[in-house]
């Protein structure tokens, strides 16, 4: 059966008939190369280093042609490929964000496995050599890249020394536990501060990469590697605990709500925030706008939690190879990908956005530039990814209906946060609806 | 007395209407009876595979209780951006008719707003009432409310309907300042004469004058509330906080194009396609029947 979506069809393929009607004009125009499309998601300053990117990889070959093409937010440009996709014409690579990653694997009739391009255009694939808490987010669970990782970055802990100072608090020593929080953010407010602490992306950092932290399941099935048929964890104890915790903290007025994403970044660059914790990829803002003396430090946990802390792990995107392609132009991508993860160009991309290296020995590179001694704390993301081998319960996330199960979970914290919901009952809620979104995910597979 | 207009060639009326009915097939059947053939099957994000579940997606939303509530939420909604929309300007009409000095300025003035895209209408109420630094938002907190719709159900109900009205009172006074311009001045004047109070002269003329105006910006409201807010909810709650700004439009809009699940989006738009032939089969039999024309 295959005569639905037509009209999804049309609309996209007038979409995407006039970027690549448009596209297709000039290039004609220009040369004989052949046209590699890249719809992205990256915007303001990123998507300026894509480019960057863009035109290196142009100039140093004169047989493709790739073409970046901002496509929105991240929802928003997956949506476009995949209606470009039903109209025949999809883009050769696509970025999608972490949490598309099970709806992409899902996909297979639609998808190129990187790994399986690299063999077939003789490229030499060793996943030995990558940073395995990077690339083992987009990986079968024998270690087989199925996308490539783009802009990865994982949660950090960012602090205003001089709230810390005001506060009669060692500005070089921020808090390393939970249970040195409390007394902390009690001195902070008492110095005056009206927002001793808040949280960026409070799924990814507060449930997500918590559990990673503190070595347990935020899925079964090893957080969805093994199978769609996972179910949630994230309503243990331990969980409760700490949503508990922050939810008697807002009451108390030590800690701040400031929305699902990352709107609250202006709050700490303004330095009404001390505590602020978000995406290692925020450093630029921090650096450019805050003006004050600030630290980078790991996320805190819980020191009575056995295995505590175990690794952190990353969110962000990475770049999927779309099927349906001549094989002359997948050769053209399998040879973008490997200028992509040369040591040379790595090192730039993890300097210039914050976002982490994907081999080791661009980490190593790096420090022997002596960028991090010259710029302290940008190496605490690298450190806290690689604190230990990565165990089944932080490898990462591999859930279906995953962009649904964080909105659920938003949701539900942010019941409890209103106080309309204990953490018990709201976490227990969030599970429940997300199994149900993850049972639909996996009806949907077997059939196809 | 019915006007009748003789085609002398018989295509002629037929190649006449022909653009419309182009027009309504290609935009309106065509897209509808998509929509009713998706319902009812499953597909995967990229279209490579589908399979027939018939009543399946339809099953799974009135399990769900975010669906149910939805439609309460969508009733309470499109009742009172309907009710507080047609009251407001009406007063407003009312009051602008009578003017006499500066009317044009009144009027340019009120009907500016309906030049403002929703999701710019969205943005402006976004900032004034933006927990913090907003200007409403500031003034409540002088007064001691609690205020931060982005966590508060209810306060972001409150916004997205002011947001929402604001957006269609220009609309409204419009079409009912035409509508009072056209009663009879004679007809008021004489029932002044005969000793009734302003009130009275609106309640018993005016207002039975107005009635076919009235109803046909009843429909259009109703129809305004249910769809063409979608851009102030999305850029000022995003359906949030906890779904209780979720209009069922939205909820169409999410599932099928953030959550990529085209068979449940498509099932409810088949309802909600029901749902407003149904309203307008109401409307049109039930309500025009008061309506003197």
């Amino acid at each position: 059966m295959k005569s639905t979506g037509k009209l999804a069809r049309l609309a996209l393929a007038l979409l995407a008939g006039t970027a690549v009607a448009v596209t297709g004009l000039t290039a004609q125009a220009q040369e004989n190369r052949i046209e590699i499309q890249w719809w992205h998601a990256m915007t303001g300053a990123l998507n300026e280093r894509v480019n960057e990117i863009v035109a290196g990889f142009n100039k140093g070959q004169d047989k493709y042609k790739l073409v970046a093409v901002n496509k929105g937010s991240y929802p928003e440009t997956l949506t476009a490929a995949m209606a470009a996709f039903r109209a025949g014409k999809g883009p050769h690579i696509v970025q999608v964000f972490e949490v598309g990653t099970g709806t992409m694997m899902a996909s297979r009739a639609a998808i190129k496995p990187v790994y399986q391009l690299m063999q077939e255009n003789g490229y030499k694939f060793d996943p030995g050599s990558y940073i395995s808490a990077v690339t083992g987010y987009y990986s079968t669970s024998d270690g087989k890249m199925l996308s490539f990782p783009f802009n990865s970055s994982t949660p950090v802990m960012y602090y205003n020394k001089d709230a810390f100072q005001k506060a009669g608090l060692d500005p070089n020593k921020p808090p390393k536990t939970w249970q040195e929080f409390e007394p902390m953010l009690k001195k902070l407010k008492a110095s005056g501060s009206t927002c001793p602490f808040q949280s960026n992306w409070q799924t990814w950092v507060q449930l997500e990469n918590f559990s990673a932290l503190h070595n347990v399941p935020f899925s079964t099935k090893a957080n969805g590697f093994d199978g769609f048929d996972t179910e949630l964890k994230f309503n243990s104890p331990l969980h409760v605990r700490h949503i508990t915790n922050l939810a008697n903290w807002m009451k108390e007025g030590l800690m701040v709500y400031g929305g699902r994403k990352n709107e609250a970044n202006a709050k700490f660059v303004s330095g009404e925030c001390a505590i602020h914790m978000e995406s290692s990829a925020g450093y630029a803002t921090f650096a450019r706008g805050a003006k004050f003396k600030w630290g980078i430090s790991m996320l805190p946990y819980y020191s009575d939690v056995q295995g505590a802390p175990q690794n952190s792990i990353i969110g962000g995107a990475s770049l999927w190879v779309l099927g349906k392609h001549k094989a002359e132009d997948y050769k053209g991508v399998a040879q973008f990908f490997d200028y992509l993860a040369s040591t040379e160009n790595q090192v730039w991309w993890h300097k210039n956005t914050g976002y982490l290296p994907i081999t080791p020995m661009s980490y190593e590179a790096t420090k022997q530039q002596g960028f991090y001694a010259a710029n302290p704390g940008t190496d605490t993301s690298v450190q806290q990814m690689m604190l230990k081998t990565p165990t089944p319960n932080s490898k990462g996330l591999r859930l279906g209906n995953f962009v649904q199960i964080r909105d659920v979970m938003d949701e539900e914290l942010e019941a409890v946060w209103s106080g309309k919901k204990s953490p018990k009952e709201a976490l227990d809620a969030a599970v429940e609806r997300g199994n149900r979104l993850l049972r639909q995910f996996e009806r949907d597979t077997k059939r196809s | 007395m019915e006007k009748r207009v003789v085609f002398h060639n018989r295509f002629l009326p037929y190649l006449l209407v022909a653009p419309q009915i182009a027009i309504t097939v290609i935009f309106f059947f065509w897209p509808a009876s998509q929509a009713v053939v998706q319902s009812v099957l499953r597909e995967d994000a990229f279209g490579t595979s589908s399979y027939f579940v018939g009543m399946e997606n339809f099953a799974a939303l009135f399990e769900d209780d975010y669906y149910l509530n939805s439609f309460k939420i969508t009733a309470l909604f499109s009742t009172l951006v309907t009710t507080l929309g047609l009251g407001i300007s009406l007063v407003l009409a009312v009051t602008a008719d009578r003017l006499i000095r500066g009317a044009t300025i009144y009027k340019t003035l009120l009907i500016w707003p309906y030049a403002v895209a929703p999701a710019v209408a969205g943005a402006l109420w976004g900032f004034v009432f933006l927990p913090g630094p907003g200007v409403f938002a500031w003034l409540l907190a002088q007064m001691g409310v609690d205020w931060n719709f982005h966590l508060n159900g209810g306060q972001a109900m409150f916004v997205v309907v002011v947001a929402a009205t604001w957006k269609q009172i220009s609309y409204n006074f419009l079409f009912f300042l035409a509508g009072l311009q056209a009663i009879p001045k004679s007809l008021i004047e004489a029932a002044a004469i005969d000793g009734a109070k302003p009130f009275r002269r609106f309640w018993t003329i005016i207002l039975p004058m107005l009635s076919p105006t009235l109803f046909f910006l009843i429909v259009v409201n109703v129809v305004y509330a249910f769809f063409e807010t979608f851009g102030v909810i999305h850029s000022l709650t995003r359906g949030g906080p906890a779904k209780s700004t979720e209009i069922l439009v939205y909820k169409v809009w999410y599932d099928g194009f953030e959550a990529q699940d085209l068979g449940g989006s498509a099932a409810q738009s088949v309802i909600l396609m029901a749902i407003v032939i149904g309203l307008t089969v109401i409307q049109f039999r039930y309500i025009e029947r008061k309506v003197h024309y």
